[in-house]
C-alpha cells in the first residue's frame, strides 16, 4: 500500500521537475543560467489562478480535450510500475489499454484543436496524427518484444522481466527497442529533433500549435499532462535501459528518481547538440524507430 | 556588356545634377530604353513619380538605372498625361512594385499591370484614385482579394498581421496542398508612417530624424544616404576622418545584424548554442556602436557634413580590443553551424532563389550575392570611404538558406577586417563641416550598401531649393518578392527559416 502511495505521489508531483531539468541542461549548453528548476510548478500555479478565454465557435469538445488528456495519461501512469515495485493497477492485456489510452488522449487533443476551426490548429492536428501513425506501431513492437521475452501480457510483469532478469538472448532486441522507445519518447513529448517546444512560430509547430487557443487553467492542464506523459513514457523506457534493483526499498526509490533525472538530462543533451529535423524528414526517423522495434521483435520470435 | 544610350543622363553616386540635364523622353521611348538597359544587365534602382504644377493633369516619372558592372548610374524621365501609362511590368518584372507604388501615391493607372493591387493601402497624394474607390470607403491594409487556388485538398493559411513573436506586422497568405506551398502572397502597409510625404518641403530640423528611423535596424545606412544627398546638393566636402567614421559605423551595423541573423537562423532550426551565443555577441557589436555615439543603433552618429561624434585614441583602442574578442567568439559560435550536420540538413536546398530569377526580380544585398550576383554598392557604386578602401564582394552560388547564411559569415569577416584597418589608420580632420545652401532645381542621388542591401535616396529640389520630392528605396522593397518566390514548392514549416534568411524590414518597405 505504501509503495502505491509513494508511486502515485511521485507520478503526480515529479513530472514538472523533468522539464526544469531539461531546460537547465539546455541552458548550460547555451552558456546561460537558465530558468529555475521548479519553473513549471510556478507556471502551473500561475495558470490555475488565471481566467479562461473561450471562443464563441468552440463546443464542449474544446474543454474536454485537455481534461480527457490528463485523465488518460494519469490512468496510463497507474499501469506502469516504477523500478522494482508493482504498478497500482495491473491485469492481463493491460498493455493494449496502455497504448490506447495515449490514442484516446491524442484523439481528444486533435478534436479540441479542430474544434477551434483555426487553420494552424488543423495543420498541427494533421501533423500530430500522421506522426502518431508511425510512433504507435513502434511502441507496439516494443511492447510485443517485452511480452515475448517475459512470457506475459501484463505490463507490470513485462517491464520487470522474467524472474532472474532478462535472458542474455534478449539483450540485442532490448537494445533495439530501447533506441526505438527513446525516439518515440522524443516524438510523443514534442522534443527536438521532432518538434521544438520553445518555438513561437505557429507554422513549424506540431503539438504546441494545437493548444494555441487554450488559456488559463486549461493550458495549465495541458502543460501538466504533457510533463506526465514524459514521466510515464520515461518510466517504461527506464525498465528497458537500466533493469537494476538494489533490493532495498528506499534505495530503489532513490535510484528511480535519479534515473528519471538522468533521462531528463539525456533529453536536454540531445536537444542541445542537434537541430530540429525538417518536417518531411520526421517520418524517416519514426519509421527507423519502428523498424528497429520490429527487427527486435523478429529476433525474439525467430 | 555595356549599354549607353543618348536617352539616359549619367548620374554619379553622391552628386547632384540639374534637372534640365536629365532628358525628358516620351513614355514609349523611356519604356523601350529601360527594357534595353535591363536586357543589357542594368537594374532599376528607383522609379517614382513627381508632381507637376498641375498635379491633376500630369505627373513626371523618374527612373534610376544602375549598371553594377560598369559602376555607373543613369537617369531619365517622362511626362505622364491624363493619369494613365502603359505598364512595363510584363516586359520588365522588377518594376511591378514601383508601378503599383506610383499608382497608389499619384493615382496613375499602369494599364496592363498583371497584379494591380495597392502597396501600402493608403489614399493617394493627389486625390485621384487609381482603383476608383469612393472617397468615403475606408482603405485597410490586407483587405481585398488574394491570389487563390481552387481544388480538392487545397487549403489557405493566413498568418499575421499579428505574429506570435515580437516582430513587425505583415500579412502572409499561403495557398497550400498539405504541407506544400503553391503560392505565397504578402500584404504589407501596416507600418506606413508617411515619411516620404513628410520630407517634402524639407529639409527641416526633423528630416534627419525621419531618415534615421526609416528602418530602425538600418539607421546608419539610411542616415548616411540622407546626409550624402544633402551634402551633394549643398556642395559640401567632408573630411576623410568623417568618412572613415561613417564607414566604421556602417560596418558595425552590418556586423550586429548579420551576427543576429545567424543566431536567429540557428534558433529557427532549434539549434541552441549558436542561437544564444550570437544573440549575446550581437549585443556586443551594438555596444561598439554605442561606444562611438552613445546609441546602440547609431542614432546621432551620422550628421549632415560629417559625423555627430568624433573619436579619441582611447576609444579606438577600446573598439579594437572589443573587436578582437568579438571576432573570436563569433567565429566559434558560427563555425558550429557549418560543423553540425543536422543544421546543414535544414539550411541546404531550402528556399533556393535561382540566379536568373534574382536578376529578373532585381534582388539586392546578401540575398542577391547568395544567388551568385556580384552586386555590392560598396564595390560597384562606391561612395565616401569605400572609394579608398576596397572590400571584396562575397558571393555564393547555391541561392538557398545556407548560401544566404554563409554570405553573411563571409561579410562578417570582411567587415571586421575593414573596421580594424580604418581604426589603425584613422585620418585627421574635422568631424563635421557646414553644409552650404542647397542647389535649386536639382536631383541628388545617394546609394549605400546597408546590411540588408542597397539603400537608395533620391532628392529633387524645387526653385526655392526645398525638397519637391524625396524618394527612398529600402532593400526590402526589392526583396520581398524574392521571399514570396522562394516559398513555391517548399514546405510551409520552412517558411520561418526562409523568412529569417532574408530578414526583410516591414517599416523599410512601408515607409
Amino acid at each position: 500500500m505504501l509503495e502505491r502511495l509513494i508511486y502515485i505521489a511521485l507520478l503526480l508531483i515529479m513530472p514538472p521537475l523533468l522539464l526544469g531539468i531539461i531546460n537547465r541542461t539546455k541552458a548550460r549548453f547555451a552558456g546561460r543560467t537558465g530558468q529555475p528548476l521548479f519553473q513549471l510548478y510556478y507556471d502551473l500555479a500561475k495558470l490555475m489562478r488565471k481566467g479562461l478565454v473561450l471562443s464563441n465557435t468552440t463546443t464542449w469538445v474544446f474543454i474536454a480535450g485537455p481534461v480527457v488528456t490528463l485523465v488518460t495519461v494519469v490512468l496510463a501512469g497507474l499501469l506502469v510500475p516504477a523500478g522494482p515495485f508493482a504498478s497500482p493497477i495491473s491485469f492481463t492485456g493491460d498493455l493494449i489499454l496502455f497504448a490506447y489510452l495515449f490514442g484516446l488522449a491524442r484523439f481528444f487533443t486533435t478534436a479540441a484543436a479542430l474544434d477551434t476551426g483555426s487553420a494552424f490548429e488543423g495543420m498541427g492536428s494533421a501533423r500530430e496524427v500522421t506522426f502518431a501513425c508511425l510512433s504507435e506501431p513502434a511502441m507496439f513492437f516494443a511492447l510485443l518484444v517485452l511480452a515475448k521475452v517475459s512470457g506475459t501480457l501484463t505490463l507490470s510483469e513485462m517491464l520487470h522481466g522474467p524472474a532472474g532478469g532478462f535472458p542474455a538472448s534478449a539483450v540485442a532486441p532490448l537494445v533495439f527497442i530501447a533506441i526505438g522507445l527513446f525516439v518515440v519518447l522524443l516524438a510523443e513529448t514534442c522534443r527536438i529533433p521532432v518538434d521544438d517546444p520553445n518555438t513561437h512560430l505557429e507554422l513549424t509547430m506540431i503539438h504546441e500549435v494545437m493548444v494555441l487557443d487554450h488559456s488559463g487553467p486549461l493550458l495549465g492542464v495541458i502543460l501538466y499532462a504533457a510533463s506526465l506523459k514524459m514521466f510515464v513514457l520515461g518510466a517504461v523506457l527506464l525498465h528497458v535501459i537500466v533493469p537494476i534493483q538494489t533490493g532495498m526499498a528506499w534505495a530503489d526509490w532513490a535510484l528511480f528518481v535519479i534515473e528519471m533525472g538522468a533521462l531528463a538530462v539525456a533529453i536536454g543533451v540531445v536537444e542541445s547538440v542537434m537541430a530540429r529535423l525538417q518536417m518531411r524528414h520526421v517520418p524517416y526517423l519514426l519509421v527507423a524507430a519502428m523498424l528497429l522495434c520490429g527487427f527486435g521483435f523478429i529476433l525474439v520470435v525467430r | 556588356m555595356s549599354f549607353d544610350s543618348p536617352n539616359l543622363a549619367t548620374l554619379i553616386n553622391g552628386r547632384d545634377i540639374l534637372l534640365d540635364s536629365i532628358p525628358m523622353l516620351s513614355l514609349d521611348v523611356l519604356a523601350d530604353t529601360m527594357v534595353a538597359a535591363v536586357a543589357a544587365g542594368q537594374r532599376v534602382a528607383s522609379m517614382f513619380a513627381v508632381s507637376t504644377e498641375d498635379a491633376q493633369q500630369a505627373a513626371e516619372m523618374y527612373v534610376i538605372l544602375a549598371d553594377d558592372h560598369q559602376s555607373r548610374l543613369f537617369g531619365a524621365r517622362a511626362r505622364i498625361e491624363g493619369g494613365e501609362f502603359a505598364s512595363l511590368t510584363p516586359r520588365c518584372p522588377q518594376v511591378q512594385l514601383f508601378e503599383r507604388e506610383m499608382a497608389e501615391q499619384f493615382g496613375l493607372k499602369p494599364l496592363g499591370h498583371p497584379w494591380f493591387k495597392p502597396v501600402r493601402y493608403r489614399r493617394s497624394w493627389t486625390g485621384r484614385d487609381a482603383w476608383d474607390r469612393p472617397a468615403d470607403q475606408a482603405i485597410l491594409p490586407g483587405v481585398g482579394d488574394f491570389y487563390s487556388i481552387q481544388g480538392d485538398e487545397v487549403h489557405e493559411v493566413a498568418v499575421g498581421p499579428v505574429h506570435a513573436g515580437v516582430i513587425e506586422p505583415g500579412h502572409f497568405r499561403f495557398q497550400c496542398h498539405g504541407e506544400q506551398v503553391f503560392h505565397l502572397e504578402i500584404a504589407l502597409g501596416y507600418q506606413h508612417r508617411g515619411v516620404e510625404e513628410a520630407l517634402i518641403g524639407g529639409p527641416t530640423k526633423r528630416s534627419m530624424h525621419y531618415a534615421e528611423t526609416l528602418a530602425g535596424d538600418t539607421t546608419i545606412a539610411h542616415g548616411t544616404s540622407y546626409c550624402q544627398v544633402l551634402e551633394a546638393l549643398g556642395g559640401c566636402q567632408k573630411s576623410a576622418r568623417a568618412q572613415s567614421l561613417r564607414g566604421i559605423a556602417l560596418e558595425l551595423e552590418r556586423l550586429a545584424n548579420h551576427v543576429g541573423d545567424l543566431g536567429a537562423l540557428a534558433n529557427d532550426v532549434g539549434f541552441l548554442p549558436t542561437s544564444s551565443y550570437c544573440g549575446r555577441i550581437r549585443g556586443d557589436f551594438l555596444n561598439m556602436t554605442a561606444l562611438l555615439c552613445g546609441s546602440r543603433f547609431g542614432r546621432g552618429m551620422i550628421r549632415p557634413g560629417g559625423v555627430g561624434f568624433d573619436v579619441d585614441d582611447a576609444r579606438l583602442t577600446e573598439l579594437l580590443h572589443r573587436l578582437d574578442t568579438a571576432e573570436k567568439e563569433t567565429a566559434s559560435a558560427v563555425n558550429l553551424l557549418w560543423d553540425t550536420p543536422s543544421v546543414m540538413a535544414r539550411f541546404e536546398a531550402t528556399g533556393p532563389l535561382p540566379r536568373q530569377v534574382a536578376i529578373e526580380l532585381g534582388i539586392v544585398g546578401p540575398a542577391a550575392r547568395a544567388s551568385g550576383l556580384a552586386r555590392d554598392a560598396r564595390h560597384d557604386l562606391p561612395s565616401g570611404i569605400f572609394h579608398f578602401a576596397h572590400l571584396p564582394v562575397s558571393t555564393f552560388d547555391a541561392g538557398d538558406v545556407f548560401a544566404r547564411a554563409y554570405v553573411r559569415w563571409l561579410e562578417i569577416q570582411q567587415s571586421i577586417e575593414f573596421i580594424r584597418e580604418q581604426c589603425r589608420a584613422m585620418p585627421s580632420g574635422a568631424a563635421q563641416v557646414a553644409v552650404g545652401e542647397l542647389a535649386p532645381n536639382s536631383l541628388a542621388i545617394a546609394i549605400n550598401e546597408g546590411w540588408r542591401g542597397e539603400v537608395c535616396h533620391v532628392a529633387i529640389t524645387d526653385g526655392n531649393a526645398r525638397f519637391a520630392r524625396y524618394k527612398v528605396v529600402d532593400p526590402s522593397f526589392h526583396n520581398w518578392s524574392a521571399l514570396a518566390y522562394v516559398l513555391r514548392n517548399q514546405q510551409i514549416s520552412d517558411f520561418p527559416l526562409c523568412n529569417k534568411s532574408f530578414n526583410l524590414s516591414y517599416c523599410g518597405h512601408d515607409l
